[in-house]
């Protein structure tokens, strides 16, 4: 936990310090707890990714190649040749400034490096240099930069600040995508090993047993039935989630904290209880068994290898098509990357809702539909029952994820679901909702704990928005669609508003639905009793 | 990667001090590090914790679901956090020597 209190952190200075920008000295060790431990080589080594050694950001010699500098030169002119929106990011920006306090990092923070524009400008100043005409000429007149080791290190601390969350897009009159801009700083220093630990060992732990956390499939099967007992215990109902089944029609995938951590294995038990409640023919499967892709923070080639999993195993299974759960950027990879990279995925069908018969188009190409566009279409072809007194307990509010929201336009579904399943609910003020969401402040692996102080400050303008609704409606529920967000925000809200808990919408809706033959529930998914709203605040 | 020495033990550690080769843990190696987590004296009830997440790991490869835990040993997390007071993941993981989980956690 930040040692600094609250008061601490809400001295925020947005006077820019006298030196010049282009100073690019940051020192690592004075700001401890806003910056992410290194990838440990063990995993490099595993991934066969460069420059596998221990290092520590806090240390004068970081160990690089000695053609470092050849290096970055080299995978930017390939870039610059292979992306075309790269080239139209870096040369477009006139500063105008409409994305410099919309970021929550410099909300939080009031590092002025931590502005959208200035971020971009510590790469693009090294573009203009080297890769432009007038910036070969003129040099810094023309607002270039040498590459230096020390302007490589602030890459480092800033570019592993930015949660790619996009909000700044928003907002940018160019349309300038930002996070692009940092996945193509975190790929270019990934070629000579300056990647984080958060990032780096979920990726290799996906790629050697298919989930960030390691899962071995005897571990994925006892975690399941675990849960299947728990909900045995509270709805009298014995479930039998099929695994790896072939010729299932749905091949059903979720974060793999769903089944791991709080609060997402409850929100895991509501996926379970809504497919036993309309008779699903689904399968889970203990390869494909993550939703998120870390390759997203790491590189172009990491994404596709990391989702290619999916698409083997859902032609491997002989299923229709793929659902997918309550993840956040799996979703960004989804709906923008993957079909150009391991696509078409013309061996599957159009999802189809077996239930209801809804034919979901705009799936065509991916063959992936989002549990919220699934249920909120069962819900409006009346086919689900629910009594939403259930939830009674908690007066709710919806934290839109930035990925399906900004990535995707999910939007709509989830407050759909949310306000048939509870009897209480508000939104959070409009700039701080739907495609204007803010970040929980630790997503794109920056979620770990040695990065606290800059994941309490990014998450601080989410947190005043909760504590808004919490003082005006009693809000005591954060609910949200992303594994990171269940994972990060009550950490956040523990810090800057107590009395609010976090679950996912699943969650909700598995408390509501009404099972056939179940008993009379004596708690809900969390095993607190229903209609207990004290317990609330605990959750 | 940082050494941590402690009596006679020496092991290598992460940054923040979960031991990097957990074959190499024993008894004595969770006396150490219980050290570092504010825990002098290991009680019966400590072991019970860390027996079972030490005979989790080795047939399953991570650390159990907290809620596995705290149903398997019998005592909620509040009874947890009071014998281990960084918690199940970063108080009672470290000191049975697993490795801290890393991803949407």
């Amino acid at each position: 936990m930040a040692e600094k209190t609250q008061q601490e952190l809400l001295q925020i200075r947005y006077t820019p310090p006298r030196r010049d920008w282009m100073d690019p000295s940051v020192d690592f060790e004075a700001r401890r707890g806003s910056w992410s431990y290194p990838a440990a080589g063990k995993n490099l080594t595993y991934l066969g990714f460069p420059n596998p050694r221990e290092w520590s950001p806090a240390d004068e010699d970081w160990k690089l190649p000695d053609n470092w500098r050849e290096i970055i030169y080299e995978g930017f002119r390939e870039r610059l040749k292979k992306f075309r929106s790269l080239r139209v990011f870096l040369d477009t920006c006139v500063r105008c400034g409409a994305c410099a306090d919309k970021c929550q990092f410099f909300l939080g923070s009031g590092d002025p490096k931590n502005m959208p524009v200035l971020r971009a400008e510590l790469l693009r100043s090294v573009y203009r240099r080297d890769f432009t005409t007038a910036g070969k000429i003129l040099g810094g007149l023309a607002g270039g930069r040498e590459l230096t080791p020390e302007v490589l290190k602030e890459w480092y601390y800033y570019f592993y600040q930015c949660t790619e969350c996009r909000r700044c897009s928003v907002f940018c009159p160019y349309g300038i995508d930002t996070a692009e801009i940092t996945m193509i700083a975190r790929e270019l220093m990934n070629l000579v090993g300056l990647n984080i630990n958060w990032v780096m060992e979920p990726v290799a732990n996906c790629d050697r047993t298919g989930n960030h956390l390691g899962i071995q499939p005897h571990t994925f099967k006892d975690n399941v039935e675990f849960l299947c007992d728990e909900l045995a215990e509270i709805t009298g109902l014995r479930i039998d989630p099929p695994i790896n089944k072939k010729g299932a029609e749905i091949l059903f995938i979720v974060p793999s904290a769903d089944y791991f951590a709080d609060p997402g294995i409850f929100t895991f038990m509501g996926y379970l209880l809504l497919f036993e409640h309309i008779g699903l023919d689904y399968t889970l499967s203990a390869y494909a068994s993550e939703g998120g892709n870390f390759g997203l923070f790491t590189s172009h080639d990491t994404i596709k290898r990391l989702n290619y999993k999916m698409y083997a195993e859902a032609k491997r299974l002989g299923v229709k098509w793929i659902l997918g759960g309550e993840c956040g950027h799996m979703w960004r990879v989804i709906h923008q990357y993957m079909d150009t990279m391991n696509g078409p995925a013309d061996f599957l069908e159009v999802p189809k809702s077996p239930v209801t018969g809804t034919v979901f188009d705009h799936t065509a190409s991916t063959k992936m539909l989002h549990i919220c566009e699934f249920t909120s279409d069962l819900i409006k072809n009346g086919r689900l029952k629910f009594d939403p007194s259930r939830n009674d307990r908690y007066r709710v509010t919806f934290h839109d994820s930035c990925n399906p929201a900004r990535g995707m336009g999910i939007l709509e579904e989830p407050r759909y679901v949310l306000k048939s399943v509870c009897n209480h609910f508000y939104e959070m003020p409009d700039n701080t909702i739907r495609e204007q969401t803010f970040c929980c402040g630790g997503g794109a692996g920056l979620g770990n704990d040695e990065n606290m102080e800059m994941r309490l400050r990014g998450g601080l303008p989410r947190a005043n928005a909760v504590q808004y609704v919490h003082e005006k409606y009693g809000v005591n529920l954060l609910t949200c669609i992303c594994a990171i967000d269940r994972a990060t925000l009550p950490t956040l809200m523990d810090y800057w508003v107590p009395e609010v808990g976090v679950s996912g919408v699943h969650e909700l809706v598995g408390n509501a639905l009404i099972m056939e033959g179940e008993n009379e529930r004596p708690t809900d998914l969390r095993g607190e009793p229903i209609g207990d709203k004290e317990a609330a605040s605990d959750v | 990667m940082p050494t941590f020495t402690h009596g006679e033990v020496s092991i290598e550690v992460d940054e923040d001090g979960f031991m990097q080769e957990p074959e190499g843990w024993n008894e004595v190696v969770a006396h150490a590090l219980a050290s570092t987590e504010g825990v002098d004296d290991l009680t019966d009830e400590h072991w019970k914790v860390v027996n079972y997440l030490r005979e989790y790991y080795l047939q399953f490869g991570v650390a159990p679901m907290i809620r596995k835990l705290c149903k398997e040993t019998g005592f909620n997390l509040k009874r947890i956090y009071e014998l281990f007071p960084s918690g199940p993941a970063k108080g009672a993981c470290k000191v049975a020597g697993l490795p801290k989980p890393t991803g949407c956690v």
